[in-house]
């Protein structure tokens, strides 16, 4: 197939080899999951159980509530111990409102009663069971999964775009659940299409991954709907916008989404669990963790309830605290710094990275000397160091002006900076400010609103009482005349 | 900083040979002029000395600006120079990465309109150990006391001597008859500023410089193209009065200006397009100051003036945005090129 490439990118080390050849393992059941209400982009869901209530696996603990969110399932049978706060997988550490389940090792399931087959569902239907399973974006972006579906559909999009990239480095429960579990890919993918009705699926695989690519064809041999495409490695081939440049030739347009132009795109992980959800009923109740990093003495690709907490994925897999500089969660490039090790896994929780300091390799930076290695680097085509430039000087309508809003964060231009200057950073921070500053706009707008209207309310009562006054005093005037004309 | 260093390392060695000792004492003393500047404006600045000397940029400049200047001018240029290109042409503006133009060129500017004879005197190869070579301590005397009879010695360069011969309404071929040969000039053995005569070791610098991803071909490329492609019409149209694209070439300072010089990070544009442009700015500007100028030499105004454009250039052509038109305007939504089967 012919392909298209996209602008800027950098080739970071994988660091895969870590990871890649260990088989997907089934992490023993924790004793407790702390499964938040909100793992999703959208409306959190609202709990639905009470503490003391024992729960079966699968159970809706959490139902959605609102057009753009998503349910929440016990991952497995137990007591409700509490409805309670816990920290959130996001750096800043706020607090979520999770639901603690005190396992009983029992993992029984209700009584399930065999399924139709999906094929012959309507396609509402299976976006509305896909809903249902509390299936979201698991590429990371966690958006309702069922709202896109629903939304390509209506657009009469006509290619599905399959993303198998896992352009991170280390990370490899994409590559994994590619080589070990590509029927269900496969099914999964062909259930997608048929929900969206488009008229074709591109699995996206970046040519790092032969394993992958070949149990996908084996599993897609024979099908006329589904293409294999093998893409060169090149980050951040895996984020929506660049794969589909790569390989439909087009941009979405700046205020667009990928339906608007025809595409959707999903995770592999995503159609895994769309499989699971219409051919057995399950619910998304685990994910695939890698938990790798040179501070992991055992790198590992974990399946892993939702809720088990980072600590216990640590602790089996051989975390050594005293050489792990920082814990990430999500990959180098993205990846975000975890608050502490007692945060659970969500649903779009791809790894978990112990990295050393050699890793690391943070170096002071140094002034720039406008090279302009993160221009060439930046996939969205922005002059990184002019935005960071901006930024750095507090100018952050300027930097708004050089495109920071178009910035998706993805650190090639930090990675490809030579004086080690943290450009993403800088503008992520900006983006930060441009936040507070709308909010501040926002409330400063409020309160002059609310100032003018007591103004206002001020200026009515002061004109009714001095039209009262001119009332009552006209009405005395009156019966004076009157008295006088008597 | 170092790999460019390692790049002027084989011209300049040459340029060493070439001129004898007076110019090793000048290259010293713009250098160290250079890392006084340097560290000079560190401290007023309150930055950290060893890290910021030990980058080499200061270095560079002294460097770039030792290769141009004439081999055998007093050690005060040298100094005035060094000291100029770094407090002038670079820590007034806030030290490394701040400063608008390449400081080794407006150093050399500033000599040259305020010290026109001593920047103008250049003389024939004097290679180094021959017999009619300045031993060392005469080298020193040259350097430190001044030239006794600098007529005596004096030669010109090919871009000088073609302004002269043409104001005597001397055709080119007249001119240039037993002066310059394409060989001898290509390799370097002519007069002209230390550094800059050989534009074989240059070249092959530059390649190196090319090859290891130090720089990229835009600047260099579109700058000799320009100069060639003008050169070229020119010379056809008129040969008598326009000198060839070779001569243009290989002589003055269009080599070393083109890889080392305008390639200045700092001070050029930050985007392909944009330096594409900046280049053929400099090479234009090279032919029109050569050609038509007052001067017979015009890489360090072209590179200056260029400079002042850099950022209008960059404000101008940045790389187009994801989803939208150079414009900036959103892309018009529309169907994919595989869709259309």
């Amino acid at each position: 197939m012919k392909l298209f490439g996209f602008r800027g990118g950098v080739h970071p080390p994988t660091h895969k080899e870590l990871s890649a050849a260990n088989p997907i393992e089934r992490l023993p059941m924790p004793e407790r999951l702390y499964i938040p209400l909100q793992q999703h982009v959208g409306a959190p869901a609202v709990a639905l159980v009470e503490v003391g209530q024992h729960v079966l696996k699968g159970a809706v603990i959490g139902h959605s509530q609102g057009k753009v969110s998503a349910p929440v399932h016990a991952s497995t049978s137990g007591v409700v111990e509490a409805i309670a706060d816990v920290t959130a997988a996001h750096p800043s550490g706020l607090p979520v409102r999770a639901v603690v389940l005190k396992t009983d090792g029992e993992d029984r399931w209700p009584d399930r009663a065999p399924l139709p087959d999906p094929f012959t569902l309507a396609p509402e239907d299976v976006a509305r069971q896909v809903g249902d399973a509390g299936i979201v974006g698991l590429g990371g972006a966690c958006f309702p999964s069922a709202v896109k579906l629903d939304l390509a559909r209506r657009r009469g999009v006509e290619t599905v775009l399959v993303n198998g990239a896992e352009c991170e480095p280390y990370l490899t429960s994409d590559d994994r659940l590619m080589r070990e579990r590509a029927e269900e890919i496969i099914d999964g993918v062909l259930l997608l299409r048929h929900a969206t009705q488009a008229k074709r699926v591109l699995v996206v695989v970046e040519d790092n991954k032969p394993e992958a690519i070949e149990a996908l064809t084996a599993a897609s041999e024979g099908d006329t709907v589904v293409t294999i495409v093998k893409v060169p490695t090149r980050y951040p081939m895996g984020s929506d916008k660049q794969m589909i440049q790569s390989v439909m030739g087009m941009e979405v347009p700046a205020g667009a989404r990928s339906p608007d132009t025809g595409v959707v795109v999903y995770n592999v992980g995503t159609s895994y669990a769309v499989h699971r959800a219409l051919r057995f009923g399950e619910p998304l109740l685990n994910r695939i963790v890698t938990v790798s990093g040179e501070a992991i003495a055992k790198p590992r690709n974990l399946e892993t309830p939702i809720g088990t907490l980072v600590s216990e994925l640590l602790a089996y897999c051989g975390y050594q605290p005293d050489r792990a500089e920082r814990l990430l969660m999500g990959g180098p490039m993205m990846g975000l710094p975890l608050p502490n090790t007692n945060v659970p896994i969500v649903k779009g929780l791809n790894g978990v990275l112990a990295l050393t300091a050699e890793e690391m390799d943070d170096q002071p930076s140094h002034p720039c000397v406008r090279c302009g290695r993160c221009v060439e680097a930046c996939p969205m085509g922005l002059m990184p160091l002019e935005v960071a430039k901006r930024a750095h000087n507090g100018d952050i309508q300027g930097a708004v002006d050089y495109g920071l809003k178009t910035c998706m964060a993805c650190g090639s231009c930090a990675y490809a900076c030579p004086a080690h200057i943290p450009l993403v950073q800088y503008l992520e921070f900006a983006k930060g400010e441009l936040a507070v500053n709308q909010r501040v706009e926002q409330k400063a707008k409020a309160t002059r609103q609310a100032a003018e209207r007591r103004q206002a309310r001020l200026e009515r009562e002061e004109q009714a009482k001095a039209e009262a006054a001119a009332k009552r005093k006209a009405e005395r005037e009156a019966r004076k005349n009157k008295k006088a004309t008597v | 900083m170092f790999g460019v260093l390692a790049a002027l390392l084989p011209a300049t060695l040459y340029g060493f040979y070439l001129f004898g000792w007076p110019a090793i004492n000048l290259f010293c003393v713009t250098v160290l002029a250079c890392l006084l500047g340097e560290a000079l404006g560190l401290w007023m600045n309150g930055r950290p000395l060893r890290e910021y000397l030990g980058d080499g940029s200061a270095l560079l400049t002294g460097w770039l600006l030792a290769l141009s200047l004439p081999p055998w001018a007093p050690w005060w240029i040298g100094l005035i120079g060094g000291l100029f290109a770094i407090i002038v042409g670079k820590q007034i503006f806030g030290g490394l990465g701040q400063n608008v133009f390449n400081p080794a060129m407006l150093a050399r500017i500033a000599l040259l309109v305020s010290f026109p004879v001593e920047m103008t005197l250049w003389l024939e190869p004097h290679y180094l150990f021959s017999a009619h070579a300045p031993g060392f301590m005469d080298g020193l005397a040259i350097t430190f006391s001044g030239l006794t009879e600098p007529d005596s010695i004096s030669g010109a360069s090919i871009l000088g001597h073609i302004k002269t011969e043409l104001s005597r309404d001397h055709t080119l071929g007249q001119a240039l008859e037993g002066f310059y040969s394409p060989f001898s000039a290509g390799m370097g053995s002519m007069p002209g500023s230390l550094g800059e005569t050989s534009a074989l070791l240059l070249t092959a610098g530059g390649a190196w410089l090319l090859k290891k991803r130090y720089i990229t071909w835009h600047i260099p490329l579109s700058m000799l193209a320009t100069v060639v492609l003008l050169a070229g019409v020119f010379y056809l149209v008129d040969s008598d009065h326009y000198a060839s694209p070779m001569v243009h070439l290989v002589s003055g300072g269009l080599i070393l200006g083109a890889f080392f010089i305008a390639t200045d990070p700092v001070t050029s544009p930050t985007t392909k397009e944009g330096q594409i442009l900046f280049g053929a700015g400099c090479g234009l500007l090279v032919y029109v100051i050569r050609t038509w100028g007052g001067y017979p030499e015009g890489v360090a105004f072209a590179v200056v003036l260029m400079n002042s454009l850099t950022p209008v250039i960059d404000h101008y052509l940045r790389p187009r945005v994801y989803g939208r038109s150079r414009s900036g305007q959103p892309l018009p939504i529309k169907r994919p090129r595989n869709e259309k089967s």
